[in-house]
């Protein structure tokens, strides 16, 4: 293992991406995530990559496309307004079937808001912000080692499975300076490139498990890309049947993998009785007040997603059948706690703790909330 | 000059035989364009694999779908970013952007402008119809005062862009204008523009008898592509010949435009922020 270092979550970022083999950058400046393109401007040269500043976060993810179709991993990193502007081609990448990574260094909103100060309320801008029907993976990490753990698993399921995947964290954690040890190396997968004769390549005909194999711009297959509904020649149709069977495919190859992709972390949840469901650095929080409350004997335990999308519907609703209450607690006005209701399914009574005021939830606020049940299962 | 003696290959040879027929409608020059885009390529023998085409939204992007190169047919407007990542990772690739005068000069005007100042080596071919043809005859930051359109069926009261001085100002280091009724010269300026090291912009003046012939009376294919043909030594005359008639402004006479290549200089080719050595590759 490496030495101990101090680095910020955005730091951590650029680390993951290179250690995944990132090498390709493109982004627009924006609080609080510029960190990541101020450090990636000095990475990308020294791993034989290419940073560049595009003119908004719109072009910043066309760049990203037009790089990956090229053959590069690459990613940008935006905060909430700039991600608005991303979702076209985070559908465009969707539809295409594109790898690249988006990191939304979660800050207050809606609209300018408040830009140095934390919140998670692009939860469900990460899921649904995009137009039509299209699956999303979203991955959230609760901590300066995770920051890096997590962009290095987005990448990796990006190029397993050709689809933009979305990296949401809070103001906290993209500034937070954190002491970690960083792994010597990482697994990393690569895309699969065909070996089939060039003119018998079919640039969207899925293997088995839904995704196909993808050739690089330049590398002898002359293939279309589209965003277009298309056929597996990868061109454009109006035949509704293909168009069916290509939004299928899309949202079959990511729901059919679920074990590949969900990550779910308990703690204290043997004999739980009452649930804390927290995710990013509420997570932490939410983690110090169960073993606060536990020290007063409140059967409490935690579950926290790294996985926010696909949503852990399995994982939530065999907790909900254990407890008798679920406090969800996010830095929203209440966006997974809808997801938590729908897979508890009645099983569980349901709490919030919301906050959408910049401030973070402490450990103190949630042992607080935790204190109506002391004495009730103590 | 091209001289169609010099074509080594048929050009069908560059076209996806297997994609046709095509979307265009009848009368539409930009098969007439594209062709002559197709004898550029052959005449400088690029290479079919390295070459990629990206493209926007509207009727002329729909060309790189017919083309046997690597196509890449993104979103509205955006055509120039895509591209930009797509040459950064790729230098060894021949990068042609196909966009029309909605796509490039409205919703994506500022990548346009952003990659042309930035001098990056694509060339962008802008087919100017003067309307929003894909979506049915709607103004264009193109379409001349006066004339009428879906939207302003009482004629445009909004001036239109000259893309080319646009570009200039932009800082594009390859400027070319060229009329679809002369594919010879469209050709020859193609070609200069994809030997150009840097950024270079060619905008195709196209017709689109469908909606702005027929809503400004002007006729068919035919009727439009006389209407362009060149009068005077490197000025068309279309435009300068035609008043639009609007019932909010005065009669006003479209400006006269220069054809050929308007603007050419050597200037740094940019390639992204990346180690000194890989600058050459």
């Amino acid at each position: 293992m490496s030495a101990a270092q101090l680095i910020q979550g955005n730091e951590a970022c650029v680390k993951g991406a290179l250690a995944a083999g990132c090498s390709f950058y493109g982004g627009y400046p924006i609080t609080p995530s510029s960190e990541i393109a101020e450090h990636m401007v000095r990475a990308m040269p020294e791993v034989g990559g290419v940073f560049i500043q595009m003119e908004d976060e719109i072009a910043s993810l066309a760049a990203v496309v037009g790089a990956s179709v090229a053959g590069s991993k690459a990613m940008t990193a935006t905060s909430g307004p700039g991600f608005s502007l991303m979702q076209e081609h985070i559908g465009f990448a969707a539809m295409a079937e594109v790898p690249c990574v988006v990191v939304n260094v979660m800050r207050g909103g809606p609209s300018t808001g408040m830009p140095t100060s934390p919140s998670q309320g692009d939860v469900m801008q990460a899921r649904w912000g995009t137009h039509g029907d299209h699956p999303a993976i979203v991955l959230a990490p609760s901590s300066v080692g995770e920051v890096f753990d997590l962009t290095v698993k987005a990448f990796n399921l990006a190029e397993r499975f050709r689809t933009p995947v979305i990296l949401l964290y809070d103001e906290i954690i993209g500034h937070t300076r954190e002491s970690v040890v960083l792994p010597d190396s990482v697994t990393v997968v690569d895309r699969v490139r065909p070996e089939t004769a060039t003119e018998d390549f079919w640039p969207k005909k899925a293997a088995p498990d839904g995704v196909p194999e993808m050739a690089a711009f330049g590398d002898g297959y002359r293939f279309h890309i589209t965003g277009l509904a298309h056929d597996a020649r990868g061109f454009p149709t109006d035949d509704s049947s293909v168009a069916e069977a290509l939004i299928a495919r899309l949202h079959g190859k990511i729901e059919e993998h679920t074990d590949e992709i969900t990550e779910i972390e308990t703690h204290m949840m043997d004999d739980a009785e009452i649930a804390i469901f927290a995710y990013g650095i509420v997570g932490r929080s939410a983690r110090a007040a169960v073993d606060r409350a536990r020290a007063d004997g409140i059967k409490v335990g935690l579950i926290r997603p790294l996985t926010l999308w696909p949503f852990p519907d399995a994982q939530v609703a065999s907790a909900a059948r254990q407890v008798d209450t679920i406090v969800v607690a996010e830095m929203n006005l209440g966006q997974l706690i809808g997801e938590v209701e729908r897979a508890a399914g009645g099983q569980a009574e349901i709490v919030g703790h919301l906050r959408a005021d910049g401030e973070p939830i402490t450990p103190t606020a949630l042992r607080d909330v935790l204190a109506k049940f002391e004495g009730a299962n103590a | 000059m091209t001289d169609v003696s010099e074509r080594t290959t048929d050009v069908r040879t560059y076209l996806r035989d297997w994609a046709m027929p095509h979307v265009l409608c009848p009368g539409c020059a930009h098969g007439i364009v594209l062709r002559s885009f197709l004898e550029a390529v052959d005449q400088l023998q690029l290479d079919q694999d390295k070459v990629a085409m990206v493209a926007g939204i509207g009727c002329s992007s729909r060309l790189i779908g017919y083309v046997d190169f690597c196509t890449l047919h993104g979103t509205h407007g955006r055509a120039p970013a895509f591209a930009t990542g797509l040459k950064l990772a790729r230098p060894d690739l021949d990068v042609v952007v196909i966009t029309g005068d909605g796509d490039g000069l409205a919703i994506g005007g500022n990548h346009l402008i952003h990659a042309a100042r930035r001098n990056i080596d694509i060339t962008v071919l802008m087919l100017n119809n003067s309307i929003y043809g894909m979506t049915g005859g709607q103004a264009a930051p193109t379409t001349p005062e006066g004339a009428v359109a879906s939207t302003t069926p009482m004629g445009n009261t909004e001036p239109n862009f000259d893309a080319c001085k646009l570009l200039m100002g932009a800082g594009a280091s390859f400027v070319g204008r060229v009329f679809a009724a002369n594919p010879i010269e469209m050709t020859k300026v193609m070609a200069d523009g994809l030997n150009h090291a840097g950024f270079s912009f060619i905008e195709v003046v196209s017709d689109c008898p469908e909606y702005f012939g027929r809503y400004n009376r002007i006729g068919g294919g035919a009727e439009m592509l006389n209407w362009m043909a060149v009068r005077d030594e490197g000025v068309a005359g279309p435009l300068s010949e035609k008043r639009f008639v609007s019932n909010v402004t005065a009669t006003v006479p479209a400006p006269a435009l220069r054809t050929g290549i308007l603007q050419r200089e050597v200037r740094q080719v940019y390639a992204g922020v990346r180690r000194a050595d890989d600058h050459e590759s």
